[in-house]
């Protein structure tokens, strides 16, 4: 095989297994019949249909889009002013902070959910939903101050300055001038952090309880007793959906400058 | 232009944590006038513009403006415009709503708003632009918007930092005159600083010239060309042949030389152009060393005795050649003359 042929062979290889898994979800949901299986048996829409029926889906759909949205915003909330600080001020122990910041993505998610339940939510009886948007916020957090300090770098700090001079106060200027510049920074943080507290799974594992669950660990539960198709018709729903967001984002945001 | 003082600087002493930038620093402006702040980079000059603006507080000193102590009022407060050297425009905004960014904090009404911003842009030149962003202007443009910005706002001193620094010779002079013109409408007290001599002596009705956070000299252009105080401002401005003077005698390589006229006893150095030195004639002798030829002129570097001397002539006059030995003299008539000589 010449070098020519071989790197086109070896992307394609690797966009097939990237993507492959995706039409054979796809594929699997449009089965006819009652099992989950590859090549699908007939054609049918029904466990796309069923998958709106199930009411333990209804509940944790809601319970993940709470947590990626509200454990989104808080963590907008914390990091937006934790990256000016960052990056606006030289603060002692400036890089550390930073570090720490970021260790949610360096950590395993199991070891996360595991030290957050055996160390904070048992020994001091948080109940669950209030553990697992905690630990989303966390884990969104590094998300959120990586992408808001890049947008808020690339914008020149002096313009605060002139602000202030044109008889602004401090933090009048920062809602004027620095906000509206960093703002497609702080959406495109906002799909970021929603999109990686929606699939996340792990932490959520560990957490989810009687009652409360996120919508991928309700999936692997309901695939335990019930082994349809209805299963892959929600993945293929949620993936359709991910890459709604992301492509609206790439369309309006130029979302890729920013991940 | 009255002569009372209407910004004045009083002991100002300016740091940057444990780093004193600037020390008792005493300055008085007069209502109306230009000034511009010279001197190289880290002398202080754009710091002690930034605790004019309220960016910086003073470790100590004083600061007044038009009879008010304002050494505590906050920046926002102050009635001082700034035009940076980035211009700091809001990239968000259009021309027009930077221009009437201070004004819309007000609260005016709009339709004085409107006016302002319209009669700030036509002042400038930019009436055309009202609707573009900032980032679709040259930088000459963009800079112009800057001054129409703080301009708007009747500021009773206008600071600039570096406002010719980033623009090409031809928008240098545009924006020269500009500055002059509104200078000459708004009667407005305006300050710049530059670290080019050239900025400052065609700009400035006065010139602050600053060294190691300290004031060398203040002047007119004309004092601060012809008649340097000290040996750093005589550095900066040119003069290329600069001998300290002791017991009044000249402080050469080998040794002192007595001088044909008798100085003040405070001379602590004379200085010499280029151009000042005669060539041709005189008690010194000297070996040509290398010549260039810069059209209008000729520079000649010398070996002497006193040391390296740089003497320039009219190109019309015949070249001397790099290796002829030559006499020459340096006119202590022409000499400016040194009172320090640190």
């Amino acid at each position: 095989m010449t070098p020519r042929i071989f790197s086109p062979l070896v992307l394609f290889l690797v966009v097939a297994f990237l993507i492959g898994p995706f039409f054979i979800i796809v594929a699997a949901s449009l089965s006819g019949g009652e099992t989950l299986a590859f090549p699908p048996q007939g054609f049918s829409l029904k466990w796309v249909v069923k998958v709106f029926t199930v009411e333990s889906f209804r509940e944790s759909f809601a319970v993940s889009m709470f947590l990626a949205i509200g454990g989104t915003a808080m963590a907008l909330v914390l990091g937006i002013p934790a990256s000016y600080a960052l990056s606006r001020y030289k603060l002692p122990f400036g890089e550390t902070i930073r570090t720490i910041v970021s260790l949610p993505i360096i950590v395993p998610g199991i070891i996360v959910g595991l030290a957050l339940l055996r160390y904070i939510v048992v020994p001091f009886g948080f109940n669950i939903t209030l553990a697992l948007f905690l630990a989303h916020t966390a884990l969104v957090l590094p998300y959120a101050v990586r992408v808001v300090s890049a947008s808020l770098n690339n914008l020149r700090s002096d313009i605060e300055e002139a602000a202030v001079l044109l008889g602004s106060s401090r933090a009048g200027a920062f809602f004027r001038v620095v906000m509206p510049n960093i703002r497609s920074g702080i959406l495109a943080a906002f799909i970021l952090g929603f999109v990686t507290s929606f699939n996340q799974v792990p932490v959520s594992l560990f957490l989810s309880g009687p009652g409360v669950r996120t919508l991928p660990i309700d999936m692997l539960s309901y695939m335990e007793i019930t082994y349809d198709p209805s299963v892959a018709a929600l993945s293929a729903l949620l993936a359709f959906m991910s890459i709604g967001i992301v492509f609206l984002a790439e369309r309006f945001l130029g979302f890729s400058r920013y991940v | 232009m009255s002569d009372a003082p209407f910004l004045s600087l009083e002991k100002l002493t300016l740091a940057y944590g444990d780093t004193v930038a600037v020390k008792d620093l005493d300055l008085s402006i007069r209502k109306g006038e230009l000034v511009a702040f010279l001197g190289p980079s880290g002398c202080g000059k754009t710091t002690t513009m930034r605790s004019i603006a309220g960016l910086l507080t003073p470790a100590s000193g004083r600061i007044s403006l038009d009879g008010t102590d304002i050494t505590r009022v906050s920046a926002n407060k102050r009635s001082v415009g700034l035009v940076f050297q980035s211009y700091a425009l809001f990239p968000h905004l259009s021309v027009f709503e930077n221009v009437a960014f201070g004004l819309r904090l007000k609260k005016l009404p709009a339709s004085d708003i409107e006016t302002r911003v319209t009669a700030g842009l036509k002042s400038v030149g930019l009436s055309k632009f009202a609707t573009r962003k900032p980032a679709e202007l040259s930088g000459g443009q963009q800079q112009r918007v800057a001054l129409a910005r703080s301009m708007v706002m009747e500021p009773k001193v206008l600071l600039l930092d570096e406002p010719l620094s980033n623009l090409d010779a031809r928008l240098r002079l545009e924006m020269r005159t500009e500055l002059q013109r509104v200078q000459k409408e708004t009667g407005v007290t305006m300050i710049f600083v530059t670290h080019d001599q050239g900025e400052a002596l065609s700009l400035a009705d006065r010139i602050v010239v600053m060294l190691n956070g300290a004031i060398e000299q203040i002047g007119t252009p004309e004092d601060i060309y012809n008649r340097p105080v000290s040996r750093f401002v005589a550095d900066f401005v040119g003069f290329e042949n600069i001998f300290a003077v002791e017991g009044g005698k000249l402080k050469a390589a080998n040794g002192p030389i007595a001088l044909s006229e008798s100085l003040p006893p405070d001379t602590a150095g004379l200085a010499w152009r280029p151009r000042m030195v005669t060539l041709g004639s005189g008690p010194f002798q000297g070996t040509v060393r290398g010549a260039s030829f810069s059209g209008s002129t000729r520079e000649y570097l010398l070996d002497t005795p006193l040391g390296a001397i740089k003497a320039e002539e009219d190109a019309g006059l015949a070249a001397h050649q790099p290796g002829t030995e030559l006499a020459f003299d340096l006119p202590v008539a022409r000499a400016a003359r040194l009172e320090r000589f640190g």
